[in-house]
């Protein structure tokens, strides 16, 4: 009989650990799930653009959804969200508090959304890579 | 901070094309492909849906 370990094996032992930790750890921390991985370079383009793109949205006077009274509300909650911690960090800091009344303003709040949207991308591609879906 | 609308659409263009980039392509190269197509059909709809806006405006 052979000794050499075989393949499905060593792929089992690629897969022990919590699966879900670049997911959540992406979604928290934009980047971070990537980094995990080793994936340096990915992971800081990652980061930079939606770290970015949150802030720029704040500095546009773009507003942080803090509850969703409609269904459009609901959406842009969901979207701001995405942002993980950056969302929590703001909120807890009092940004984004201003009601939109400028065009900019407007733009500002698309770009945190979006950003949050982006930042669930990244996480489910870090997801992607963890599980090998991806290389 | 009052970016001009063109410079917000170019912001958004950059930063959104590099996620999609890395997350939608296997290799660095097919990566750095895929972002600048994004980038390309993000801001030349811009420009093209800008020109068709302003001919009906007229």
């Amino acid at each position: 009989m052979s000794t050499t370990p075989n393949k499905p094996a060593t792929g089992k032992q690629k897969q022990q650990g919590f699966v879900y930790l670049p997911l959540i750890a992406g979604w928290l921390i934009p980047g971070a799930g990537h980094f995990l991985l080793r994936k340096w370079i990915r992971g800081t383009l990652i980061a930079i653009s939606i770290v970015s793109m949150f802030a720029l949205g704040l500095a546009m006077q773009g507003k942080l959804y803090t509850g969703a009274q409609d269904i459009l509300g609901m959406l842009g909650m969901a979207g701001d969200l995405g942002s993980g911690l950056l969302y929590f960090v703001g909120r807890a800091l009092g940004l984004g508090a201003q009601p939109v009344q400028t065009t900019v303003a407007d733009y500002g709040k698309i770009f945190i959304v979006v950003a949050g949207l982006l930042n669930i991308i990244a996480a489910v591609d870090a997801h992607n890579l963890r599980t090998g879906r991806k290389s | 901070m009052h970016p001009s609308h063109f410079a917000a659409v170019l912001l958004f263009a950059l930063f959104a094309s590099t996620v999609f980039g890395i997350t939608m392509r296997d290799t660095p190269r097919k990566m750095f492909r895929y972002g600048a197509y994004c980038f390309v059909l993000f801001v030349g709809s811009v420009i093209v849906f800008s020109w068709v806006m302003f001919l009906i405006m007229r």
